[in-house]
């Protein structure tokens, strides 16, 4: 409880003095709408506090040294000792850091299983899976279960964990709602798995993160959460009022350029899946129950080279 | 028609004309004066040919300089671009090979040779040794390297720049996202330029290991040769890592083989992953150098003894060990599990304590000192602050969860600026006037220096400390524009000025070497700083053989023991002095490479096989000469000791 109780406090500390700085709209990192981001931007704040002391401790001694030992402070005839070195200083000299990032350690491992994992407090829903995938310069995502495809827009359902499936059509993008949590790539040869959950409706920003070429400045995309109902609303309306996707109009789609928002019964998922390369990882929506177990060991290390 | 488009620019810009202008007029301007001074020869004989490891150190730093300087231009073009919201001042393609260059030009074409011009001036005066293992090849090195650059340069008027980002991940710098010859220019002169950098490695390996003079042991060796020692080390291992990468992406991208394609089994992240096996150790080949400077220059102005020496070594070796484990920490984001992200995440982490070892170590070596402010003193004095935010947002960036948080934004572009300026740029700018009076004979201007220093931290801290905020904003990196609603502008604008102002601070160090070349004093001492290692004990400015007698040695600071001991360091009587004797093939072989280089990017076939014939023509012609060097006489030793004695 103790430690929490320090967390709160330098949490509601740093993101005063950050949204001071920042002429009082909260950074999006640290405005978080989830569970996942929350936990990112708590351990940012107490990453931050940490390492201001080592800043404060640092700063002081060299301002100290600099004050304290001056030339123009001492006799002309002073002679500087001659001083190899002392055990027990540099025990403390390494001691300290030692514990320092052994606390941080244990906390970067601790967030690494709960960010890759089904978000806390959602375990028991049922996730939406979302296929999300990009080409030049554009976000596909597909609703497998509802059978319906957009294109750069997403509605998600708020209170319900969110399970994106990220792959790529053309060069390695990332795929972040800075909200909700961090990024995490998409690539041309595997299908990656990002675990999200919104907690109160509202409109995110979401983009491309990482650089894929001439358009990447306007390769976002807009995220609306909304209650379950309204979410429900919107998929029975999509598929009375869209059009279906067809090959033929997919392949149209992933012509480099930019679009605006678009809506599609059916996914692409049908004529054109996603890869199936050596990273593979398994088809969640054919085992939802199992997925959130065997997320943690995706990638390199289930995989069978 | 179609074989000239493929050297046409796919993007001119009135920018790039005026830079093909200017590097036209640059290029009459230079033959012109060369033909009407009659330097010619001089320019020949006494640099193009040269072995001297001092004046190929020169022209690294000429070669740094100028880098330094067009890098800069980059940097100040995009800050410029981002400084407002929506800007039009440059497009997206342009502002993509801006960034990409400014990448590359930074750490391989500036930093680089900043650090081999330290380590080909310093390093042999700084163990008593009159030159390096291979002369000749430390002459080869220095023009591999020259001709990569330029050949890079060229990019911008000849064909198009590389416009993947300097980390050219695949498959975007593949043929399918990336159809200019910008990318083949990547693969080639950064192999070039690789290429010269290996064999500068296993040449101060080996001149370290070898030409120490007596009684320096290796526990002996002043602080910035022992950071040489580790740096190289590393460059002979990740080099060749960096070497097979090139290869295998010239042969994607020219021989249609399939490494990092999307389909036929190639894996495009196998890109990254190799990159930065070569790209994280990269830094520590820059870093540890810099902090080796630092000690020296610590110790000189704290006049003390460096605190901690042992650790001090013990500290750069074990960096040198984790600056290989950490890799990964690039992309966290790439989805390999919490597993890998949390064995990564310590390794990374871990750097911290070492690195930790060596601040510690400088601020006690300050105590009890007796603190002398002059320019090196200073920029060594706000390196530490600076960096160590840098240092800590590392250690932020290190966890890997939140890392997904930070991962491709301006947090990390603030992040290796506040490390690689600071430390590194800085190192470098201190070194370059503590050096300066043993180069040139004459000291650069305190008071310029000073104000320069005070000056690049306050644009520095401008520039750099808004953008950690934007990146928490949501700003990723790359970004050539962004909407007004986005909130980043006031951010960027206060960048830029940060920007503008770092780069007045760049053109007063230009107006100090000026002012400094006209009117400071020639009559200096050999040791103006009184310093404590023994490159200040040679005579300013440096005879050709560098040491009449070779010194003997007791301690790390071998010169402050003959200062304060009485020990002497010139025992003996002179003898005579083999020394290499100059040649042109190093710059002949670096020119048909330059050739080679240039027709591989345009897939000219014929030129290519010439040119390679001649490569291998050069080598054969040295394997079959007879070249066993010269004597420099007792008589002329003498001579020469009498005269610089008397200046």
């Amino acid at each position: 409880m103790y430690k929490k109780g320090i967390k709160v406090v330098l949490f509601s500390v740093f993101f005063t003095i950050i949204t001071v700085l920042a002429g009082c709209e909260p950074l999006l990192v640290l405005d978080p709408k989830g569970p996942q981001a929350e936990r990112q931007a708590s351990d940012i704040l107490l990453s931050i506090g940490i390492m201001s002391l080592i800043v404060i401790a640092v700063f002081s001694m060299l301002v100290y040294m600099l004050v304290k030992y001056r030339a123009s402070k001492q006799r002309p005839d002073y002679e500087p000792p001659h001083i190899e070195g002392n055990l027990w200083v540099e025990v403390i000299m390494v001691g300290i850091p030692v514990l320092i990032v052994a606390f941080l350690s244990y906390i970067s491992v601790q967030s690494n299983y709960i960010v890759e994992a089904k978000p806390k407090g959602y375990e028991d829903t049922k996730p939406l899976v979302v296929y999300a995938s990009s080409s030049n310069w554009k976000w596909h995502f597909s609703y497998p279960e509802e059978g319906i495809e957009t294109v750069n827009y997403l509605y998600i359902p708020t209170d319900r964990a969110l399970e994106f499936k990220l792959y790529s059509h053309g060069p390695i993008t990332s795929f972040w709602i800075p909200q909700l949590g961090g990024q995490k790539y998409a690539m041309a040869d595997m299908v990656t798995t990002l675990h999200l959950a919104a907690d109160v409706p509202g409109e995110f920003m979401g983009r491309n993160a990482n650089f894929s070429g001439k358009g990447f400045a306007e390769n976002t995309f807009n995220v609306t959460a909304m209650s379950q109902d309204e979410f429900d609303d919107w998929v029975k309306e999509v598929k009375e009022t869209a059009k279906p996707i067809t090959e033929k109009k997919f392949e149209e789609l992933l012509e480099p350029g930019h679009l605006g928002q678009q809506t599609y019964t059916g996914t692409h998922l049908e004529f054109s899946p996603p890869p199936t390369g050596h990273n593979h990882s398994e088809e969640s929506t054919e085992t939802p129950e199992t997925e959130s177990h065997t997320d943690s060991h995706d990638g390199h290390e289930s995989a069978g080279h | 028609m179609d074989f000239f488009n493929r050297f046409a620019v796919p993007h001119p810009s009135i920018a790039i004309y005026a830079s093909m202008a200017a590097i036209g007029l640059t290029l009459i301007a230079v033959i012109a004066g060369l033909t009407y001074f009659k330097k010619w020869g001089y320019l020949w004989r006494e640099w193009l040919t040269t072995v001297d490891h001092k004046r190929i150190g020169i022209m690294y730093l000429l070669s740094a300089l100028l880098m330094l300087f067009r890098g800069g231009v980059d940097a100040i073009m995009m800050r410029a671009q981002l400084a407002v919201p929506e800007n039009t001042l440059l497009d997206a393609q342009h502002y993509n090979e801006i960034f990409t260059t400014h990448g590359i030009v930074m750490i391989l074409f500036m930093a680089m040779p900043f650090i081999m011009f330290f380590m080909n001036f310093v390093v042999p005066l700084q163990i008593g040794a009159r030159d390096v293992a291979f002369p000749r090849l430390n002459a080869l090195s220095f023009w591999l390297f020259f001709m990569g650059a330029m050949l890079f340069n060229i990019s911008f008027v000849v064909g198009g720049s590389p416009d993947a980002g300097w980390t050219s991940y695949f498959p975007l710098a593949g043929n399918e996202f990336s159809e200019s010859v910008g990318t083949n220019y990547y693969m080639i002169a950064i192999q070039i330029a690789g290429i010269g950098t290996l064999m500068t490695g296993i040449n101060f390996i080996t001149t370290i290991l070898k030409m120490r003079a007596p009684g320096m042991t290796l526990m002996k060796m002043p602080m910035f040769t022992w950071s040489a020692l580790i740096a190289n080390v590393i460059i002979v291992f990740a080099f060749p890592v960096l070497a097979v990468l090139l290869a295998m992406g010239t042969l994607d991208r020219q021989f249609g083989t399939n490494f990092f394609t999307m389909d036929n089994g190639g894996m495009d992240m196998l890109w990254a992953n190799i990159f930065w096996v070569w790209g994280h150790p990269e830094v520590y080949i820059l870093i540890l150098p810099a902090f080796g400077i630092y000690s020296e220059i610590i110790s000189t102005f704290a006049r003390r003894n460096l605190y901690g020496y042992t650790s001090m070594v013990g500290s750069m070796v074990i960096i040198s060990l984790l600056s290989f484990l950490v890799w990964a920490h690039h992309f966290f984001t790439m989805g390999q599990g919490a597993l890998t992200n949390s064995i990564f995440s310590i390794t990374t982490m871990a750097i911290a304590v070492p690195t930790g070892v060596k601040i510690f170590n400088w601020l006690l070596t300050l105590r009890k000192g007796k603190i002398v402010f002059t320019t090196p003193m200073l920029y060594s004095m706000l390196f530490i602050p600076l960096f160590t935010l840098g240092g800590v947002t590392g250690v932020m960036l290190a966890m890997s969860a939140a890392d997904y948080q930070y991962h491709n934004t301006m947090f990390l572009v603030a992040h290796f600026h506040n490390v690689i300026i600071p430390g590194v740029v800085y190192a470098m700018l201190a070194g370059l006037h503590y050096y300066w009076p043993k180069m040139f004979g004459f000291m650069l201007n305190e008071r310029i220096g000073k104000w320069t220093a005070w000056l690049m931290s306050i644009g520095f801290i401008l520039a750099f400390m808004p953008m950690y905020i934007s990146g928490l904003d949501g700003q990723a990196r790359r970004m050539y524009t962004y909407s007004e609603s986005a909130g980043f502008g006031p951010m960027n604008m206060v960048s830029f000025v940060g920007a503008a102002i770092m780069a007045i601070s760049f053109v007063l160090i230009v107006y100090n070497i000026y002012y400094s070349t006209r009117y400071e004093s020639r009559d200096i001492s050999n040791d103006p700083w009184d310093a404590r290692t023994l490159e200040w004990s040679t005579h300013t400015p440096v005879p050709e053989y560098n040491f009449a007698i070779l010194p003997d040695v007791r301690s790390n600071e071998a010169l402050w023991d003959a200062k304060k001991n009485g020990h002497v360091l010139f025992k003996g009587e002179y003898e005579k002095i083999h020394m290499p004797n100059n040649s042109g093939i190093p710059f002949i072989m670096s020119c048909i490479f330059f050739v080679w280089g240039f027709s591989f990017i345009f897939s000219l076939w014929i030129p290519v096989v010439v040119t390679t014939l001649g490569i291998f023509g050069c080598m054969a012609l040295r394997s079959f000469e007879q070249d066993h060097g010269r004597y420099i006489s007792v008589k002329e030793i003498e001579e020469t000791e009498t005269n610089l004695r008397g200046a």
